[in-house]
């Protein structure tokens, strides 16, 4: 049991299937066709710098909905009993089963011309175009992530013991002050890495846009696009997206174990 | 009063997550193209069974979803001792190596292995196909196993693998009988992981597929991208229920299991 002889395989395994593609995306990333270095590739994908951008926001609003909508449930289900929480947080996956495609379809035909919801808003008077632009694809993504968000919450939160809470009423703390003083401090764990959860995949999606935004892509459909004529262009795009996200996920995490240090 | 208001608010959200996939349920009746009730009809789902294309993307997607977790189970429950075995600075090291397949952007791993496959199929004469799938899910899964496995190791006690031993048992089957069992809860549920995982990925499998191989996920992006399909609405129907029937049974083995104990207890 002292052996690290079984490791070896996936030791290598890494080297072939995670360290040399990556090392294969900063080659293409960082030289021209003929192979030599070059950084026009970043020039070139510079060019995709507000797609990114709009990314980014789109991920930022989709994270902030999620966490507004998800915490106060989260904590409502936090205080059932153990078995109606238990089958509430299965109510909830249960959609999450679904294929990704399935579940954004499902959208497609809710918001499209002459569908339902199209149908009800004109026939009380509202002209709108519902699918094609920014809101759709936020809605898109919230219906996907949500549950990422409410699942880490519930599980921080359900680890709060009420009588933290009672004391702090009994002690005279009004519920905001409460929220603010008890229930928040304890909870920042799982904010984390809710907000982790949903903001990365959101972040750098692909299709979504595709279904839901109309003529707006994400910065997941430019890279699956580019690279079906230029790998180099390809590689640096996905190349800064890499490096943003782990970007981010570094400093969530300190963010996070300076967090759980002052608390 | 604050019972009512949060009974209505988690009513919403339920609505929310669940009336979308209703809506996709009630139209793979409907005996029309568009979002106009025509009648109830079957015929959507006599087109889906009679695809033969969405039958073999079917089949395809068991195979390698049943090959990749069995491969990454094994692979990975072996390497999960092996770096176990790693001291500080290396096993952090290649902990965190690992994990990149988990915390990269998918995307960002799909087009790094489809960049590996086109070189090295070009180097070696292959098209992208069944085989570049199989490995690309292995790769993504592997890591969840050593994840679930690896808290199991650092709960177990070394010393009744040394008992095994002391007691006549072979390394192997001291290995076999003793550690295995302890590790089985986390081996199993890296396994389920990586099942679940592999029959559910679209973005991977998207970029080492090549341009024959089909898995369901991949067909049902052929089927619904820039269009209305009611064969996709038919299929999401049989999904739901499969994955409600699978939920059912879980339960009611709970169930069965918690009374089974409390008999126990009395």
């Amino acid at each position: 049991m002292k052996s690290k002889k079984t490791s070896y395989p996936y030791l290598l395994w890494m080297l072939i299937f995670t360290i040399i593609p990556i090392g294969m995306v900063l080659y293409y990333a960082f030289t021209d066709e003929t192979g030599s270095f070059t950084l026009n590739n970043f020039v070139n994908a510079s060019d995709y710098s507000e797609v990114f951008l709009y990314s980014l926001l789109i991920a930022l609003i989709s994270t902030v909905i999620c966490l507004v909508l998800a915490y106060p449930l989260a904590y409502r289900i936090s205080r059932c009993s153990e078995k109606n929480q238990r089958l509430i947080i299965m109510l909830l996956m249960v959609p999450m089963w679904m294929n990704f495609l399935l579940r954004i379809y499902s959208w497609v035909l809710i918001l499209q011309n002459y569908g339902p919801l199209d149908m009800i808003l004109s026939a009380v008077g509202i002209d709108a175009t519902l699918i094609g632009n920014s809101g759709a694809v936020i809605v898109g993504m919230v219906y996907e992530f949500l549950p990422f968000m409410i699942l880490p919450l519930h599980t921080v939160m359900s680890k709060i013991d009420s009588s933290l809470i009672e004391a702090a009423q009994d002690l005279g703390g009004n519920s905001l002050y409460v929220l603010r003083k008890v229930i928040f401090p304890l909870s920042v764990p799982g904010i984390i890495s809710g907000i982790t959860m949903v903001f990365v995949p959101t972040a750098s999606t692909f299709l979504v846009a595709q279904y839901l935004g109309g003529t707006q892509f994400m910065i997941g459909d430019v890279i699956e696009r580019v690279f079906q004529s230029d790998h180099n262009t390809g590689s640096a795009i996905a190349l800064v997206l890499m490096v943003v996200i782990l970007g981010f996920l570094v400093f969530m995490n300190k963010f996070g174990d300076e967090e759980a240090v002052s608390v | 009063m604050k019972k009512v208001s949060s009974k209505i608010y988690f009513g919403i959200i339920m609505a929310f997550l669940y009336l979308p996939i209703l809506y996709l349920i009630i139209y793979s009746f409907n005996d029309g193209k568009t979002s106009v009730w025509k009648g109830f009809t079957l015929k959507w789902y006599e087109a889906l069974f009679n695809d033969a294309q969405i039958m073999t993307s079917f089949y395809n997607t068991l195979i390698i979803a049943l090959l990749a977790s069995v491969i990454a189970t094994v692979l990975g429950t072996a390497a999960a001792i092996g770096i176990y075995n790693f001291k500080g600075g290396y096993r952090s090291a290649i902990q965190n190596i690992s994990n990149i397949p988990i915390v990269n952007p998918e995307i960002v791993t799909g087009v790094s292995l489809m960049l590996l496959f086109t070189f090295a199929g070009t180097l070696f004469g292959f098209e992208m196909g069944f085989v570049t799938v199989l490995l690309a899910h292995i790769g993504f899964c592997t890591p969840y196993v050593i994840l679930s496995v690896t808290p199991r190791l650092r709960q177990m006690d070394n010393s009744i693998y040394e008992a095994a031993l002391d007691l006549g048992c072979s390394p192997v089957q001291a290995f076999f009988k003793v550690v295995l069992h302890e590790l089985m809860p986390g081996i199993l549920s890296g396994l389920l992981i990586s099942f679940t995982y592999s029959l559910d990925d679209f973005v991977i499998t998207y970029f080492t597929r090549g341009s024959k191989f089909q898995t369901l996920p991949i067909q049902i992006y052929t089927m619904t991208h820039q269009r209305i399909n009611p064969k996709a609405n038919a299929l999401s129907t049989l999904m739901f229920v499969i994955i409600l029937l699978i939920l059912c049974i879980i339960n009611i083995k709970n169930k069965s299991e918690d009374k089974n104990l409390k008999k126990y207890k009395n």
